[in-house]
């Protein structure tokens, strides 16, 4: 076996404050403590961009250029109709945006401080998903009524392909909350996994070095290496993935508004 | 050869699905890095596709890897 490393240790929910409801365990985690985290880095980054001077410093640079790029996503994406969901688009991409990044800080190297990534737990990201999910339900039956099911008719569709055509689609419309949630879970899951996995081999690596066979301090080197290339291409997945899940969603509030 | 071994060897076949899936990625940002080439100035408009083949292509090498970690920690 892979020494005494578990790779599944760092995804580990644990109480920090035992707390019960009706029967109910909802004590207070280190998943809650990390959202909470993220909530106040969020809310402090906003707050510092509001100050709505005619010259704006960095730091409200930084907040309009975060409300316009959502912004523009929801114009091209949405069009018509779309400014409403500007608030919930916002709030969806830059908690996952934020949520991912803590996860991936290097904090680890002082004790005991262990950032814990939010969104690499799927229950996490499937309400996320049902969320969104929901919001397309709801405002694709307040606009359109029982209209709404023409979605899983195709324009200019022949009439003798439709029972063939429906059931594709009307599948292809039920998965995309698991779509949606998985991917998020599993592409931060499997980035977390590998650095761990590199993390052991250089620590290993160099306890093997040191106990006297000189291929250790190799393999060491080369993983620690191979641990900065990967947390690069980490943040790289962190802003894709939030960027994807933003994108797919209002992608499907378009479908909700416009019926294709 | 034991039970344990034979899992071990399954989870592997099943992460070649991630390298597979790493080669539709590469194919999608390919084909999009040729187009926007000769055509940028139609480049810019085209990045929600971009994205949204990226993401299809990378689910399914997400799948895979689903499978691996499945065969490995749950199942029994």
């Amino acid at each position: 076996m892979a020494g005494d490393i578990n790779p599944m240790e760092q995804f580990e929910v644990g109480h920090l404050i035992d707390l019960k409801l009706f029967g109910y365990d909802v004590s207070f985690t280190n998943s809650a403590l990390f959202m909470v985290v993220v909530f106040v880095l969020l809310a402090v980054f906003m707050a510092g961009g509001l100050k709505r001077q005619l010259i704006p410093g960095r730091w409200q640079v930084a907040a309009e250029g975060a409300v316009s790029f959502i912004d523009s996503m929801v114009n091209v994406n949405i069009g018509k109709g779309g400014k409403k969901f500007a608030p919930y688009m916002f709030s969806l991409f830059f908690f996952i945006l934020f949520a991912n990044l803590v996860g991936v800080l290097p904090l680890a190297i002082i004790p005991h401080l262990h950032t814990f990534a939010v969104t690499s737990h799927i229950t996490v990201t499937a309400v996320l998903a049902f969320f969104s999910f929901g919001i397309v339900l709801a405002v694709g039956f307040w606009k359109h009524g029982l209209k709404f099911f023409s979605l899983f008719v195709p324009h200019g569709a022949p009439l003798v392909l439709l029972p063939v055509i429906v059931p594709v689609e009307l599948i292809s419309f039920l998965v995309r909350p698991f779509s949606l949630g998985l991917r998020l879970f599993v592409a931060m899951t499997a980035g977390h996994i590998l650095l761990e996995v590199f993390g052991s081999f250089a620590v290993q690596g160099l306890n093997a070095g040191l106990s006297g066979s000189p291929i250790g301090f190799v393999v060491w080197i080369g993983s620690f290496l191979m641990i900065l290339g990967v947390s690069a291409l980490e943040l790289l997945v962190c802003a894709i993935q939030a960027y994807v899940f933003a994108l797919l969603t209002s992608l499907y509030l378009h479908d909700a508004v416009h019926l294709h | 050869m034991t039970d344990h071994g034979l899992m071990y060897i399954g989870a592997g076949l099943a992460a070649i699905g991630v390298g597979a899936a790493a080669l539709g990625v590469g194919n999608v940002f390919g084909s999009f890095l040729e187009g926007a080439l000769r055509n940028p100035s139609a480049a810019d408009g085209q990045q929600g596709r971009l994205f949204i083949g990226f993401a299809a292509a990378e689910l399914l090498g997400l799948i895979a890897f689903v499978v691996a970690i499945l065969i490995l920690f749950v199942v029994k």
